[in-house]
């Protein structure tokens, strides 16, 4: 069984709680209990029916708001795939936490009103997956019950959406005509709309192939931590810890070590259950090497087929989660994979309009939740690709020196 | 990890969902090793602690695990559950941590409740907040996962905890791809989440797909039990019975374990991993609904989680 992780977005109009709601109740993945203490929550607060928001929205301000505040992470299976949706709300903090819900998905949901067609709201959204390069879209044209069941109406959405999609950087995108409410097309077929002859949401969610999100062409180790036993049996043991980030690895393939350049070949790739003959993207793994050489947390191991990046300088679409902006000549630390430097922030180059795409050249200061292409110069060389190439290699984080908090989110471009 | 299993997707290069979702928990438990440096396993004797410590063995191989175990004693243990905890630290080769709840009533740092609902939950928090102030611990790894309570829906990886120990829900630090952000100031800590990701599905599939040893309080056995809220409370020298209530034997087993006064048995025949299973997998309630300290109010979990809680 896989595991597939998509993105949500959209605000309680859309029907985006009543679709989740709908995908974990006709999964079975609410239980009884759970739906017991709603439907009592709901019968206290006095509404009519079944309010399933209650279900997604656990903190009390939430609960006293009604609104969504943070990402909450929801769970399904079918005996065909594990499913984790990272729930993100429609207005309050917006993008912050869109970018944050997309940055490990594989998929993105994209709920459309039949009767409203794209609004802003949808080209937001996609506008994101497709910075945070999710590499599929599941565009769904909700509430076909209100538009009779049209296809018409239907064609009329994706038409326009196809208008707006060869503005963004995403190949895969599907359109899927459902009611969340009635259950049109959700997990079963509809009998009422027979003109549409593709797959439901979840059959749609089930199947689509995922295996090749991963890049499996340029090998990337970061490493994590250094595995010494002290024990006799393992004398002189040195694995070096990571998880694969791009690529395959085998024993016997020349490495180079970076920054430092150094190069030896990989002795074994070692798991607990025992040495393994190849080791790719997402695997957890120790490295040995032939040779005895310094390596440590932060390095990257690479084959010598494709080098990385090595560089200060560093282009990044960031996208700001700090409440104040930065600070004229602020000091942060860079984390890129296990590498952590020092970096300020050179230039601004210009801010984005995440409605429209458009650049602002001057845009003025960076606030919270916009986004903006920078250059960034830091202490030490980072070793890095181009994001678009890989997702992991090519994303970083700035926390700032003075709160720990963690106030930009990058994806890096050459 | 099962080797026939793994080799046979290598061709295909992909991981199966609990492939995955190791791969992910070690990559968090290494994290932690490596960016602080006192960090410590919050164990309980229950299943998914009993998880998180099989991944931190697996992450650290052939090295022991980096790190000691803590458990929060109640003094109102299962005794299966201490013993297996003896044995299991014994077998590691790891240091133990104990932090003991009756010591901070007999100190006067934390108060006995009173009433019909009477438990020590709530004051593991006070033992908890000292053991990790007391040994200094800058990071506690738990087995707390997301699908079990709305609260713990948005909890981070790396959660942040101030120098109160207390968990601030509308002001956590955002958390992409997997960058992991562990830095702090003097005093505070954070609590870390290797399988956030995971469900109670996942835990059990994992359990009989690794062998991985439990308590054998999770095997169907017979066992002198009062129904009270639905669920079946242990007969212990903790409990108090009420008018009417009468001690039956029953063929039971937990799905979760904690003090004895408040995990709640079901009646169950399953007596082997499949079983537990095919049972979980049909069941139609949630594991947490047995536990009578989440039953208090709709926001429990996120205000004892505020104060330092698991």
């Amino acid at each position: 069984m896989e595991l597939l992780r998509f993105t949500t977005a959209g605000s309680v109009d859309d029907g985006k709680s009543t679709l989740i709601g709908r995908l974990l109740y006709d999964s079975k993945s609410i239980f009884e209990d759970q739906m017991a203490a709603v439907k009592q929550s709901s019968e206290r607060k006095g509404l009519q029916h079944i309010d399933l928001s209650l279900l997604t929205d656990g903190l009390r301000s939430e609960r006293e708001q009604g609104i969504t505040i943070d990402v909450a992470y929801r769970y399904f299976a079918t005996p065909k795939r594990k499913f984790i949706i990272a729930d993100t709300p429609g207005h309050i903090q917006y993008t912050r936490n869109m970018v944050t819900g997309a940055s490990t998905a594989n998929l993105a949901l994209v709920l459309v009103d039949a009767r409203k067609g794209v609004v802003e709201q949808t080209c937001r959204h996609s506008y994101i997956a497709s910075l945070l390069k999710i590499p599929h879209i599941i565009v769904c044209i909700n509430k076909m019950d209100l538009v009779d069941y049209s296809e018409e109406a239907f064609n009329k959405v994706v038409e326009q959406y196809e208008d707006f999609a060869a503005k963004i950087d995403v190949t895969d995108i599907r359109y899927v005509p459902i009611s969340a409410l009635e259950g049109d097309n959700v997990v079963n077929d509809s009998v009422n709309m027979p003109w549409y002859k593709g797959e439901s949401l979840l059959h749609t969610l089930e199947t689509i192939h995922i295996g090749s999100d991963e890049n499996h062409s340029d090998a990337r180790f970061p490493v994590q931590t250094v595995i010494r036993p002290h024990a006799a049996e393992y004398h002189d043991y040195r694995g070096y810890a990571g998880r694969i980030a791009g690529g395959i690895f085998k024993p016997g393939d020349k490495i180079t070590v970076l920054p430092s350049g150094l190069t030896s070949a990989i002795k074994s790739i070692d798991t607990f259950s025992g040495p393994v003959d190849e080791a790719f993207a997402p695997m957890s793994v120790s490295i040995t090497l032939e040779d005895d050489i310094d390596v440590s947390r932060g390095d990257m191991i690479v084959k010598d087929d494709s080098e990385p990046q090595v560089s200060q300088d560093i282009d990044a679409m960031i996208c700001w989660m700090g409440s104040r902006g930065p600070r004229p000549g602020a000091k942060y630390h860079l984390k890129n994979t296990t590498r952590e430097v020092m970096a300020i922030i050179k230039e601004v180059y210009y801010k984005l309009d995440i409605n429209t795409m458009e650049k602002l050249e001057n845009g003025g200061d960076i606030k919270m939740n916009e986004m903006a292409r920078v250059r960034l110069r830091t202490t030490q060389p980072v070793v890095f690709d181009e994001y678009r190439k890989n997702r992991i290699t090519g994303s970083l984080i700035l926390v700032d020196e003075a709160t720990n908090e963690t106030v930009a989110a990058g994806t890096i471009f050459l | 990890m099962d080797l026939a299993g793994f080799s046979l997707n290598m061709h295909k290069y992909y991981l199966t969902h609990l492939q995955e979702l190791e791969s992910e928990a070690i990559y968090v438990i290494r994290e932690v090793v490596a960016q602080f440096d006192r960090p410590a396993i919050l164990f309980s004797g229950g299943k998914d602690s009993i998880v998180v410590t099989h991944l931190a063995r697996k992450a650290f191989w052939p090295a022991k695990i980096p790190m000691p175990l803590i458990h929060i004693d109640t003094g109102h243990n299962f005794p299966e559950t201490m013993e297996f905890r003896d044995k299991l630290v014994a077998d590691l080769g790891v240091q133990l941590i104990v932090g003991s709840v009756q010591e901070a009533i007999d100190k006067g740092r934390a108060v006995e409740e009173s009433g019909i609902n009477a438990s020590r939950n709530e004051l593991q928090i006070v033992s908890l907040l000292d053991t990790i102030e007391n040994n200094k611990i800058d990071a506690a790894i738990g087995g707390a996962r997301r699908d079990e309570e709305k609260a713990r829906s948005k909890e981070r990886f790396f959660s942040h905890r101030d120098e109160f120990g207390q968990w601030d829900p509308k002001n956590q630090r955002p958390e992409l791809w997997n960058i992991f952000n562990g830095r702090k100031r003097m005093g505070e800590h954070f609590r870390v989440f290797p399988i956030s990701n995971w469900t109670e599905m996942d835990i059990w599939n994992y359990i009989l797909q690794e062998n991985i040893a439990i308590p054998s309080l999770y095997f169907a056995h017979n066992r002198n039990a009062v129904y009270r809220d639905g669920t079946w409370l242990p007969a212990s020298e903790f409990l108090v019975l009420r008018d009417g209530e009468t001690v039956e034997n029953k063929l039971m087993r937990f799905r979760t374990l904690g003090d004895i006064t408040i995990t709640g048995g079901i009646e169950s025949d399953a007596d082997t991993l499949e079983k537990i299973v095919a049972e979980v997998s049909a069941t139609r309630s949630t594991e947490r609904g047995n536990r009578s300290d989440d039953k208090r109010s709709d926001t429990s979990m996120e205000d004892r989680k505020k104060q330092g809680y698991f």
